[in-house]
């Protein structure tokens, strides 16, 4: 067990990636994740390793494309807008189905939007990051510690299952500063036959490509990936209930936001309402088996987000009509305060309670 | 008389696989595959070869050259290539890519692969039209060139000039070696195929970027023959892309591409005294 | 004996090669019509063939076997 140390959020994304076996690392500049590329920068060359910044975001992903192909353990990070920009590459690596980790330190949009912590991209991330039938799995930490441990469980989740892993946070959690268990080194990276690095002559030749101009097989290879997908569903889905057990008030709330409301349910629950954090760690796949566990107790949901309501829709999903599902939150950079968190668990409570 | 056994002294490179291509009859696309097959025969390096071929005519690619094939999204294929020989840099990597991949959406990615001198080689087929998605104006289409998107010519009031990637390319400190060939006639042929062996040489001995630009033909898209093609593209793209070397570090005397670089820059001072402590 | 053989899997019918054959002794077979429905290239006076590969340089199917 390593000692804790004290880091900045996005240090620690770059430190971890680098301890899982990261050794390629391209990106470009972007606030706010900034940090995590100057981070890369001092310490990609003392362990070998490239870090690179490319001409922009779209050349970005198409290097980490390359490099995947080339069967390292590859990352880029950006923030929302830059995210966008790499929506083309993503796309691509998920076609051609290559493991690489893409980490976007939302900020409020859309547009330029704003530069301050948001959590508007949910919908990119988890619905569609890109053109075409995919998807992605998509961690959502929310403390240093997990920036850490889900870093380096994205490398392997994405080599496991050669597909795209995103780390989705805000620059809240970026620019957060805690003690922090840092993962040991990963000696032992999974070897890839089918990645492009010369036939020596002993094998035919490996081919890695998004293309399928015959129909048939194009939809053959997609329905083999989604039953890569149904079984990153059954094997993937993670979340942490608190005070979930007997709560009539379930609040849903992922990353910053369920730092905010976590305080919240409990003064909630100094008030007497039997209120409950219900925090997805995995976006997609949804923790959907659950978050099903609370529907037979609880009265209603309350999702918080920093954005105008996005992840409210999966809830909805699961909770399919069965309980009132509402949203609260804000956007722009504006971060919830705890007790306007707790006036809309109050308000709803009474509402429900009619 | 005793009659000397005859050898086989032309044949289908080894590289190649052996399959029918995509390209239409009379398409200078397999003449350019062919020589670069031969290439990677001859210097022995199928084994460690990586292709990258994105959109465009180039794009079946992977169907054809026996190496390791990456194919790319539109335009990207150097940063691609980026990736591929940043892992694994004993691996010798090509980039092919057509003239709209390369020279439109592709710029930023051709501008700045060769620039950073990523030891990588490009081929580039400059045959002034988008010729996969039915002969649309292309970058390096010639002005008042009629295509399906310049019905009456390229006007260049509105639609502007062609681009000159070698000239453009030459201006760089990154590249080591830039050169325009094409292959209309057996002598043109090789002389197109002494420059992307030394194109590939360049980066299995560690010199640098190296693209060959090959003035090629569309027949089809052009509506000509094969034959008139080739008359065509003498009498018009030859004139605005003259054949001939745009940059060649070695054969310039330079010692590398950071030698020629530094030599061109030495009066700056961080770039004279090597920069901070 | 120097000679020049297509194979008629690969040629597309394209008369690159008619043109480049120095000696004139490369046609396309207008009897003959190959499974892809083109006229394929052969030559006409094998004898004269002095397998200097011109047809061969300028193929772009790599349809053509040079002997010498």
């Amino acid at each position: 067990m390593s000692e804790k140390v004290l880091m900045k959020g996005n240090e620690v994304l770059a430190e971890s990636a680098m301890r899982a076996g990261c050794k390629y690392f391209f990106g470009y500049p972007i606030t706010p994740q900034t940090e995590l590329s100057a981070y890369m920068s001092k310490h990609m060359p003392k362990i070998g390793g490239t870090f690179l910044q490319a001409e922009s975001e779209v050349a970005a992903i198409n290097m980490v494309y390359g490099a995947a192909a080339a069967g390292a353990r590859v990352m880029t990070s950006s923030s929302s807008p830059g995210i966008s920009l790499k929506s083309e590459g993503v796309s691509y690596i998920a076609g051609a189905d290559l493991p690489a980790v893409i980490i976007n330190v939302m900020r409020g949009g859309p547009g330029l939007g704003s530069i301050q912590p948001s959590q508007s991209d949910y919908w990119q991330a988890t619905k569609a990051l890109g053109h075409g039938d995919f998807q992605m799995v998509v961690y959502a930490p929310s403390t240093v510690q997990e920036m850490a441990d889900y870093v380096a469980k994205a490398f392997d989740v994405a080599d496991e299952y050669r597909t795209p892993v995103m780390i989705l946070l805000d620059g809240l959690l970026g620019q957060m500063m805690e003690p922090v268990e840092l993962p040991e080194p990963k000696a032992d990276i999974p070897d890839k036959p089918w990645a492009c690095t010369g036939t020596k002559g002993e094998r035919a030749h490996n081919v890695v490509n998004s293309l399928y101009l015959d129909a048939d097989l194009l939809d053959q290879t997609n329905r083999e990936r989604y039953e890569r997908y149904d079984k990153i569903k059954a094997a993937e889905q993670i979340s942490e209930e608190y005070l979930c057990d007997d709560a009539d008030i379930v609040v849903v709330a992922f990353g910053a936001a369920a730092r905010i409301a976590r305080n919240a349910v409990n003064a909630a629950r100094e008030q007497g309402i039997k209120a409950g954090l219900f925090r997805p760690i995995t976006l997609w796949p949804f923790p959907v088996d659950a978050l099903e566990q609370t529907v037979a107790h609880a009265k209603g949901y309350l999702t918080v987000e920093m954005n105008m309501g996005q992840m409210v829709d999966d809830v909805r999903l699961v909770v399919a009509g069965r309980a009132p599902v509402e949203f609260y939150g804000r956007t722009g950079g504006v971060i919830p305060t705890p007790a306007e968190v707790l006036d809309a668990i109050v308000a709803f409570d009474q509402k429900v309670g009619e | 008389m005793e009659q000397k056994e005859e050898k086989v002294v032309f044949e289908r490179p080894d590289a190649l696989l052996p399959v029918v291509t995509n390209f239409c009859p009379g398409c200078t696309h397999g003449i350019v595959h062919r020589l670069v097959a031969e290439t990677i025969d001859e210097l022995g390096i199928e084994g460690k070869t990586v292709g990258v071929t994105p959109v465009g005519c180039s794009v079946m690619g992977y169907n054809f050259f026996g190496c390791d094939m990456v194919e790319a999204a539109h335009g990207r294929a150097p940063a691609v290539a980026t990736g591929i020989k940043r892992v694994n840099p004993d691996n010798v990597v090509f980039a092919y890519q057509g003239d709209g991949d390369l020279a439109s959406i592709g710029t930023a990615e051709t501008v700045h692969a060769a620039t950073r001198g990523e030891n990588i080689t490009v081929i580039f087929i400059n045959n002034a039209i988008y010729g996969m998605t039915g002969g649309q104006m292309a970058p390096t289409s010639l002005p008042h060139q009629v295509t399906q998107t310049s019905p009456y010519g390229r006007d260049t009031a509105s639609a502007g000039y062609p681009v000159r990637i070698c000239e453009m390319l030459s201006t760089l400190d990154g590249p080591a070696y830039l050169e325009r060939v094409t292959v209309d006639t057996p002598a043109n042929v090789r002389k197109a195929k002494k420059a992307i062996k030394k194109a590939f040489q360049n980066q299995v001995d560690g010199v640098g970027y190296s693209l060959i630009e090959v003035v090629s033909t569309c027949p089809t898209n052009w509506g000509m023959t094969p034959q008139e093609s080739f008359t065509w593209m003498r009498e018009n793209m030859l004139p605005y892309y003259p054949l001939g070397v745009y940059r060649d570090v070695l054969a310039e005397g330079h010692e590398s591409v950071a030698a020629a670089a530094a030599e061109r820059a030495k009066d700056s001072k961080i770039v004279a005294e090597g920069g901070a402590a | 004996m120097a000679k020049m053989i297509v194979d008629d899997a690969f040629c597309k019918g394209c008369g690159l090669c008619v043109d480049a054959c120095p000696l004139h002794i490369v046609e396309l077979d207008q009897d003959k019509i190959t499974d892809k429905g083109y006229h394929p290239a052969h030559c006409i006076d094998m004898d004269a063939c002095t397998g200097c590969c011109s047809c061969a340089l300028m193929c772009p199917d790599v349809a053509i076997t040079v002997w010498r």
